[in-house]
């Protein structure tokens, strides 16, 4: 029997935790488990658990810790940077910008937003999935309260101009939110260097574990909790606080700090050996998204004439476990908004794949990628009805 | 072998190996159903011979589909289910015996199954109605659904509509 390989090129939807990671929660569910509000010493212990991870996570991104709040998501932080500022500023305004290439959780809170008596526009992107500046600043109004774009899009991978937008809202003195969940732990991010008022960044994108995520929130910004209770993270998140994920979270910064230029280097190597292989060894097929302004761990294309599950499905039995568009969209039947949003047609958006790259990734992966790929993709076209023509 | 949770066994087997797909040269009947848009298209082909009662059947059936999973494993299933039926026998074919046959579908995937009973049936429409032949009130109101639904999608999409036809004859 042939032995199947199993090679993981999905990491944008979440990675494995790294051991180190796991090493330094392990004490933190039986040994270290005081609630952080409890006055005893192992309350005490949480506590002091907690504060530092805020500094070290503080610090990679040049903010101050108290402007740290840790949330259970990278949904509910973005949920709570929209709703919590659309609620805290009304009396501004209730005139939203995002663009139309968000995560489905800036989507649908600023559809639901919406339905709360919000204004929502919704910018463009061009072709790479581009959004442009001008457009945001076209866009601010008096009653402007926020400026919501991605920092580097989860599908496509392209990388946001997001320092002239933060530099247009900060000059109107709109708030500025960006969701860095797929950039964060990748790309270098200071939120002084960058006009950043509220960022999201999440655990388990990066080596850490689910249920860790963050969100920073500049001094002196008017936000609005949207859970109640006992008044946990300075009144903004109660909830009892998940610290060994939080510990996991703060040790995979640590660890992303100490490798992260010689990894993303790696990484951008690999990436376009397999841009490049795909591109060269499949005819019509494209690549999505930007072919400089990208993650470093991000490939995406569109292959005429089939369809991305059928893709998908033919890669999981041959061991790679692959994406089409997000993972969240794959319960759905309609093309990803993002493709549609760079301009794809539903067909060409339906033929979608995304292979996202991680700390694991060897060559020998890429390699066996560009072995079987073709083949599979030839194979679905001979069935297909386009495929007349293409021969 | 590898399997996925999401399918069954048998639906993995023919998607992995399909049955009868390809084209018919000079097709006596054509069945095009489902739309790009929404990710599908199936395009069923039969030919038309008889038996040795005399009775007209599918002598050869084939299928192009663009498609998920479950659209390829449905094609290539009832092209099994329909082979060597006669034309009666043939129309019914339903859903649920293409999902009984595949040992089931993900319930989000059912309406697959619904798009290849359809294919099957507009092929037969295609070949009865090129004939001239009667057409029963049942596949008659069949065929006014498939065309409605169409019609539907069509209004919807209108930017985008219409572009299967060119696409297969411009590759």
């Amino acid at each position: 029997m042939v032995k199947i390989k199993k090679i993981y090129l999905d990491y944008a939807a979440t990675t494995p935790v790294d051991p180190r990671v796991v090493r330094v929660m392990l004490p933190y569910f039986s040994e270290k488990f005081g609630n952080t509000m409890s006055l005893h010493g192992l309350g005490q212990e949480a506590k002091s658990a907690l504060e530092e991870s805020r500094e070290v996570v503080a610090d990679l991104i040049g903010a101050k810790p108290s402007e740290i709040f840790f949330t259970g998501s990278a949904t509910e932080s973005n949920n709570l940077a929209l709703k919590g500022i659309a609620f805290a500023n009304k009396k501004k305004g209730k005139h939203i910008i995002i663009s139309s290439i968000e995560h489905p959780c800036v989507m649908e809170s600023a559809k639901w937003l919406e339905k709360q008596g919000f204004e929502i526009m919704r910018l463009p992107a061009d072709k790479y999935g581009l959004v442009n500046p001008d457009d945001v600043k076209n866009a601010i109004r008096k009653d402007t309260i926020l400026v919501s774009v991605i920092h580097a899009s989860h599908e496509i991978g392209t990388i946001e101009p997001i320092k002239e937008i933060g530099k247009i809202c900060r000059e109107k003195g709109v708030y500025f939110h960006t969701d860095a969940s797929q950039s964060f732990g990748k790309i270098p991010i200071d939120v002084n260097k960058v006009n950043i008022d509220l960022l999201t960044a999440s655990s388990h994108k990066m080596y850490g574990p689910k249920g860790a995520a963050l969100l920073f929130i500049r001094e002196g910004t008017k936000v609005e909790p949207i859970l109640h209770g006992g008044g946990h993270e300075s009144g903004l998140r109660s909830s009892t606080v998940n610290l060994p994920a939080i510990v996991g979270f703060t040790k995979a910064c640590e660890i992303y700090k100490k490798e992260r230029d010689k990894e993303a280097q790696r990484l951008i190597k690999l990436r376009d050996r397999l841009i490049k292989g795909v591109l060269a060894k499949i005819p019509n097929s494209h690549l999505n998204g930007h072919p400089t302004k990208r993650l470093p761990n991000n490939a995406n294309f569109w292959f005429e004439f089939v369809e991305g599950e059928s893709i998908i499905i033919q890669l999981d039995l041959l061991g790679v476990a692959v994406s089409t568009g997000s993972a969240c969209s794959s319960a759905k039947l309609e093309p990803s908004h993002v493709l549609l949003a760079i301009g794809l047609k539903p067909q060409e958006a339906h033929g979608s794949l995304r292979l996202s790259l991680g700390r694991w990734t060897k060559e020998s992966d890429i390699n066996y990628v560009l072995k079987i790929l073709p083949e599979i993709i030839k194979k679905l076209r001979e069935i297909s009805p386009f495929k007349h023509g293409y021969k | 072998m590898a399997t996925n949770n999401l399918y069954t066994k048998k639906v993995i087997e023919h998607f992995k190996k399909p049955h009868n797909y390809g084209k018919i040269r000079n097709p006596d009947g054509v069945g095009k159903v489902g739309n790009i848009i929404c990710g599908d298209v199936m395009w069923l082909y039969i030919k038309v011979g008889k038996n040795k009662k005399g009775e007209e059947m599918l002598k050869d059936i084939k299928f192009e589909t663009f498609g998920c999973v479950a659209a390829l494993a449905t094609s290539s299933v009832i092209t099994d289910l329909a082979k060597g039926k006669t034309i009666q026998n043939a129309l019914k074919v339903d859903k649920k015996q293409i999902v009984d046959s595949l040992g089931g579908l993900p319930p989000i995937k059912l309406h697959c199954s619904v798009l290849a009973a359809d294919a099957l049936a507009e092929a037969i429409y295609d070949y009865l109605s090129k004939n001239k032949r009667k057409i029963t009130a049942e596949l008659e109101e069949k065929h006014k659904r498939i065309e409605k639904e169409k019609d539907l999608i069509n209004k919807r999409y209108k930017e985008w509509s219409g572009v299967e036809e060119k696409m297969h004859e411009n590759g």
